[in-house]
C-alpha cells in the first residue's frame, strides 16, 4: 500500500471500537461502519460486568486461576495459549476502561469494586451498576469521537457492510458498503478490514440479543471463502423473560449477588411464592452442586432447568418458568447493585423483586462459534480480520458470564495492531494499491445483486420464513440435541431456501427499504443455521452447550476437536473438517462442578 | 388488558423520503402476551396489510436491543416520547398513534436521524483525555457517592427525548439542550475529567449552548433513565458563570 494505508472496522461494538482506537492510535485512518450509531451497538445490553482476576477482595484470584476457570468452563475446547493472554491482560483491560471514565461501582477505598459470577470461586467481575457494557460502549465510543474530531476516524453508520473485495491471490483488499438512507453501494479500498460484528442470535428468531444481530456479515465472508468454526456452540442463557418480540435476559449478576432459583416441591404447587414455606422449596442448584450454589456455568444451569421443566413437569404452575428469588436481599440493596436489570422485570412483566421472585426460564443467548481466527486475530482469508463475538477464539464450548466484554475488548486491542503490522509491513507493501479494475467489478457485482433482489416474485414473505426459522431452530437446535432431529431441521432450512427464492419484494421505496436489506440477511440467516445444525449434528459426544442423550459424554479421543465449516457453493451447506485444539498448557480432565471434584 | 382474538387499532404517522408529505395509515394488528409496539411492528412486517385491508409497505423504523438501553427505537406514541420497545400495547388507550420524534429530520416513516446529539458531545468534549490505551495502570481514586452520581448521568443513552420534549430546543436553534449539559457535567465529575473541565464550560457557553434553557423542566419528566437533568443544567449554569467571573478577573 501507499504510505498512508487507510483501514476498515466493521462493527461498533467494544470489539470494533477496540480496534478503531489501536489504528488511530498508531497513528493511521480508519473507517468504521455500522449498522446503528456505534453507540446503539448490541453491547449496550451486557449487564453483569467484565472479568479480571485483580483480587481487591484479597481471595488469592490470579489471572492463572482466571485462566483455568476459562479454559475448564469451556469444556477444553478453546486452544489455550490465546485465553492465557487475554486472562493475563484482563486486569489491564479494567483499568483502561476505568481511565476512560467508566463509571464502575467502588469499594469504600474508592477501588473498583469486584461481584461474583458464574463458573467461578472469586469475586472476579467488574460492573457499573446494572449496565456494564453500557458504560464500557459508551467509554470506547467516545475515546473514538475523539479521534474523529481529530481527523483519523471516520464514522459511516447507518451502513451496511454487504461484501469483501478479494483479489485473484485472495487477499482482501477492501469492502462494499451500503448507506441505509440512500440505499447507495460504494466502494472502499483497505489496507485490512476487521469484523466486529456481532452474535448471530436473531437466527434463533427470538433471543436476548439485538435485533441487529442477524449474522449476517460473518455469513457472508463465509461465503466468501473464511472458515466458520464451532458454530454448534451456541449458548443458551438459564435466565430470561419472554416477550412477544424478544426475550429479555436477566442477568447473572442475580445470582452473582445472592440471587437463588428454586421451584416448588409439590408439582403444580398453586400457591403464591411467598406463601410456600422454606422446606417446600426445591433448590435445585444448590442441593446439586454445594459448592458453586447458583453459580454453575451457564450451560448446566441451563440443563437443568430444562430437565425440571420440560421432563420433570416442575415449572412453576406447570409452565416453563422456575423462580428466580432476590426478596431476602432487600429493596436497597437489589435497587443498588442490579437496579438496571430489576427495572427491566419492572417494566416489561409488572413486579417488584424485592416483594416477589422474578419466573424466568433459558433464552439463546451467545454464540461461542464464529470465524476462525489465527492468534492474531486473522481469518484464513489474508487481510480480513475477525474480533468480538464474531470471532470463535476464547471461550471453547461454553463460556463463563463476564467473560466476553473483556474477551471482546481484547481481541480489538490484539487485532488492531496486527492489522497495521499486516498492512506496513512486508505483504502490505508489496500488495500495493488494489486496481481500479478489481474495485469496479466488485461494485458491479454488488449493484446486480443487489438489483434483483428488488425485483424478486413469490408468495413467500421474508419476516415469516424467519419467525419459522427461528421456530424451528429454537426447538431443535438448542438445549437438547437428537442427531434425527437435526437431520429434519437441516432438510427444512434447505426448503426455507428454496422459498427465500420466492420472496416477494415487499418495498419498492428508494429510501431506507428496510425490506430488502432484511431479505438479503435472511438468505445469511440460513447459510448461518445450516453451520450450526450440521456442526451438531456430526458431533456425536457432549461438550459445553452441546449436549446429546444419545451421547451424554465428552469424547475428546474424536472431538477434542475445532469444528471447521467452509462453504459449499453448489448445496449452500458446509463442507466440515476437524483441527486439534491446542491444550498445551492444561491438560484437560473431567469437567465436574458437583462436590469437591475441581482441582 | 387484551386477550388472544383481540385486535389492536394503531394509527401510524409515515412519510415516503425526507423531502416528501407525511401521511397517517390505520392498522389493526392481532393483540399478543406481553405485546409492545415494536412487536405490532413486526407484526405488520409479516402482515403488511392497513386496517382497511389494502397492501401496504412495512412500516420502516429503528430500533436494537429492545430493552431500554440502545435508545434506537425512541417514537412519538399517544403523544409522549418514550421508547417503543417499552411502550406495552396493554397500557395505552387505543387507537394507539405512533408518529416520528419532531426535532429531528425524518429519513422514512418513524425513522430519524439524530446525528445532531452526537455531534453537540463533540463541542462539550463529552470524553476522557486519555494518554494512550497501552497500560498505564488503575485510573484515579475516587468515592462510591461520586462513582454512583456519574453512573446516573452515565445512563444516558442519547435517545433524545429531554429534546423532544423541550420547548427550546430544535433545528435552528442554538441552545445545546439538557442531555449534551449532563454529560459535560459527568466528564467534569472524573477526576481526570475535570482537568478540562473550562473547555467544557467554554463550550457550553458558546452560541448560548446552556443560556437558551428556559427552565420549562419537561426533559427530567420525560427521561426514561430518570436522569437529573434540571440538576446538572442548574449546576453547569452555575460553574458557567462562575468561570465567567473569574476570567473577568483574570483580565
Ligand atoms: C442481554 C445480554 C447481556 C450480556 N451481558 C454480558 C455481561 O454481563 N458480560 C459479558 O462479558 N458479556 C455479556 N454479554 C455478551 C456481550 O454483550 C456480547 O458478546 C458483546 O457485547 C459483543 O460485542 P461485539 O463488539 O462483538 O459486537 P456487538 O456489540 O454486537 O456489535 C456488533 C456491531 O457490528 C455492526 N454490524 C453487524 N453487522 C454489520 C454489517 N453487515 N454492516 C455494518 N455493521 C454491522 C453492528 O451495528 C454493531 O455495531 C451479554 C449479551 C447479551 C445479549
Ligand atoms: S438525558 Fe435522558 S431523555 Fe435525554 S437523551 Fe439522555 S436518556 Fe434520553
Amino acid at each position: 500500500m501507499a504510505d498512508r494505508p487507510r483501514f476498515i472496522v466493521v462493527g461498533g461494538g467494544l470489539a470494533g471500537l477496540a480496534t478503531v482506537i489501536k489504528i488511530a492510535e498508531a497513528g493511521h485512518d480508519v473507517d468504521v461502519f455500522s449498522f446503528v450509531p456505534c453507540r446503539r451497538s448490541h453491547s449496550v445490553c451486557a449487564q453483569g460486568g467484565i472479568n479480571g482476576a485483580v483480587n481487591t477482595k484479597g481471595e488469592g484470584d490470579s489471572p492463572a486461576i482466571h485462566f483455568d476457570d476459562t479454559v475448564y468452563g469451556g469444556d477444553f475446547l478453546a486452544d489455550q495459549p490465546p485465553v492465557k493472554a487475554m486472562c493475563e491482560a484482563a486486569p489491564g483491560v479494567i483499568y483502561l476502561l476505568d481511565r476512560m471514565g467508566v463509571p464502575f461501582s467502588r469499594t469504600p477505598e474508592g477501588l473498583i469494586d469486584f461481584r461474583r459470577f458464574g463458573g467461578t470461586l472469586h469475586h472476579r467481575t467488574a460492573f457499573a451498576g446494572a449496565t456494564t457494557g453500557q458504560q464500557l460502549l459508551y467509554a470506547l465510543d467516545e475515546q473514538v469521537r475523539r479521534w474523529e474530531v481529530a481527523g483519523r476516524v471516520r464514522r459511516f453508520e447507518h451502513w451496511e457492510f454487504v461484501h469483501a473485495i478479494l483479489d485473484d491471490n485472495g487477499n482482501c483488499r477492501g469492502i462494499v458498503a451500503m448507506d441505509l438512507h440512500a440505499m447507495k453501494l460504494e466502494v472502499f479500498p483497505a489496507a485490512a478490514v476487521a469484523l466486529a460484528t456481532g452474535g448471530p442470535g436473531i437466527v434463533y428468531g427470538k433471543s436476548t440479543n439485538s435485533v441487529v444481530n442477524t449474522g449476517t456479515a460473518a455469513a457472508l465472508v463465509y461465503q466468501q471463502g473464511a472458515s466458520y468454526a464451532n458454530g454448534e456452540f451456541i449458548q443458551v442463557h438459564p435466565t430470561a423473560i419472554p416477550g412477544a418480540d424478544k426475550l429479555r435476559l436477566m442477568s447473572e449478576s442475580l445470582r452473582g449477588e445472592g440471587g437463588r432459583l428454586w421451584v416448588p416441591k409439590k408439582k403444580g404447587d398453586a400457591r403464591r411464592a411467598k406463601d410456600i414455606p422454606e422446606n417446600e422449596r426445591y433448590y435445585f442448584l444448590e442441593e446439586k452442586y454445594p459448592k458453586y450454589k447458583n453459580l454453575v456455568p451457564r450451560d448446566i444451569a441451563t440443563r437443568e432447568i430444562f430437565e425440571l421443566c420440560r421432563r420433570q413437569g416442575m415449572g412453576v404452575g406447570g409452565k416453563d418458568s422456575v423462580y428466580l428469588d432476590l426478596t431476602h436481599l432487600g429493596e436497597e440493596y437489589i435497587k443498588r447493585k442490579v437496579g438496571g436489570v430489576v427495572e427491566i422485570y419492572e417494566k416489561f412483566i409488572g413486579g417488584k423483586a424485592w416483594e416477589e421472585p422474578l419466573q424466568v426460564f433459558p433464552a439463546v443467548h451467545y454464540s461461542m462459534g464464529g470465524l476462525w481466527v489465527d492468534y492474531d486475530h486473522m481469518t484464513n482469508i489474508p487481510g480480513l480480520w475477525a474480533v468480538g463475538e464474531v470471532d470463535f477464539a476464547y471461550h471453547g464450548a461454553n463460556r463463563l458470564g463476564a467473560n466476553s466484554l473483556v474477551s471482546c475488548i481484547y481481541s480489538g486491542l490484539v487485532g488492531g495492531p496486527a492489522m497495521v503490522r499486516y498492512a506496513t509491513g512486508k505483504v502490505g507493501q508489496e500488495l500495493g494499491e488494489p486496481s481500479s479494475v478489481l474495485l469496479d467489478g466488485a461494485r458491479t457485482k454488488m449493484e446486480e445483486t443487489y438489483g434483483a433482489l428488488g425485483k424478486m416474485e413469490g408468495p413467500h414473505n421474508p419476516y415469516q420464513l424467519w419467525w419459522q426459522l427461528g421456530d424451528e431452530m429454537t426447538g431443535k437446535a438448542t438445549v437438547v440435541r437428537y442427531s434425527n432431529e437435526l437431520q429434519e431441521l437441516d432438510g427444512k432450512i434447505q426448503g426455507w431456501m428454496e422459498d427465500w427464492k420466492k420472496c416477494s419484494v415487499l418495498d419498492t421505496g428508494k429510501s431506507a427499504n428496510q425490506a430488502i436489506m432484511f431479505t438479503r440477511q435472511l438468505w445469511n440467516m440460513l447459510v448461518l443455521a445450516r453451520v450450526i445444525v450440521q456442526g451438531a449434528l456430526l458431533r456425536d459426544e457432549s461438550r459445553g452447550s452441546h449436549f446429546k442423550p444419545d451421547f451424554p459424554e465428552r469424547n475428546d479421543e474424536k472431538f477434542l476437536k475445532t469444528t471447521l465449516a467452509s462453504y459449499d457453493p453448489a448445496t449452500h451447506g458446509p463442507k466440515i473438517t476437524y483441527k486439534e485444539v491446542d491444550t498445551s498448557l492444561i491438560k484437560p480432565r473431567k469437567r465436574v462442578y458437583t462436590g469437591e471434584a475441581k482441582a | 388488558m387484551g386477550k388472544l382474538g383481540d385486535q389492536v387499532q394503531f394509527k401510524i404517522k409515515r412519510q415516503a423520503g425526507p423531502e416528501t408529505a407525511p401521511y397517517w395509515e390505520e392498522f389493526s394488528v392481532r393483540w399478543e402476551p406481553m405485546m409492545n409496539v415494536i412487536a405490532a411492528l413486526m407484526e405488520i412486517q409479516r402482515h403488511p396489510v392497513n386496517a382497511a385491508g389494502q397492501k401496504t409497505t412495512p412500516v420502516v423504523y429503528s430500533s436494537n436491543c429492545l430493552e431500554e438501553v440502545c435508545g434506537a427505537c425512541t417514537m412519538v406514541v399517544n403523544g409522549r416520547v418514550r421508547q417503543s420497545c417499552s411502550a406495552l400495547v396493554d397500557q395505552l388507550a387505543q387507537p394507539i398513534t405512533v408518529e416520528p420524534m419532531s426535532k429531528f429530520p425524518v429519513v422514512r416513516d418513524l425513522y430519524v436521524e439524530r446525528q445532531r446529539i452526537f455531534e453537540d458531545f463533540k463541542k462539550v468534549n463529552a470524553w476522557i483525555d486519555t494518554d494512550g490505551s497501552h497500560n498505564l495502570g488503575p485510573g484515579p481514586r475516587y468515592s462510591a457517592e461520586v462513582a454512583d452520581m456519574r453512573y446516573a448521568l452515565s445512563r444516558c443513552m442519547a435517545c433524545g427525548c429531554c429534546l423532544e420534549a423541550c420547548p427550546n430546543y430544535g433545528p435552528g436553534i442554538p441552545f445545546i439542550g439538557a442531555a449534551t449539559v449532563s454529560q459535560a457535567r459527568l466528564f467534569n465529575l472524573h477526576p481526570s475529567g475535570s482537568m478540562k473541565a473550562s473547555v467544557r464550560l467554554d463550550a457550553l457557553q458558546a452560541e448560548d449552548g446552556i443560556g437558551g434553557c428556559g427552565n420549562a423542566q419537561n426533559c427530567v419528566q420525560v427521561c426514561p433513565k430518570e436522569i437529573p437533568l434540571t440538576t446538572s443544567i442548574g449546576d453547569m449554569m452555575r460553574a458557567t458563570t462562575k468561570q465567567a467571573f473569574q476570567s473577568l478577573f483574570r483580565r
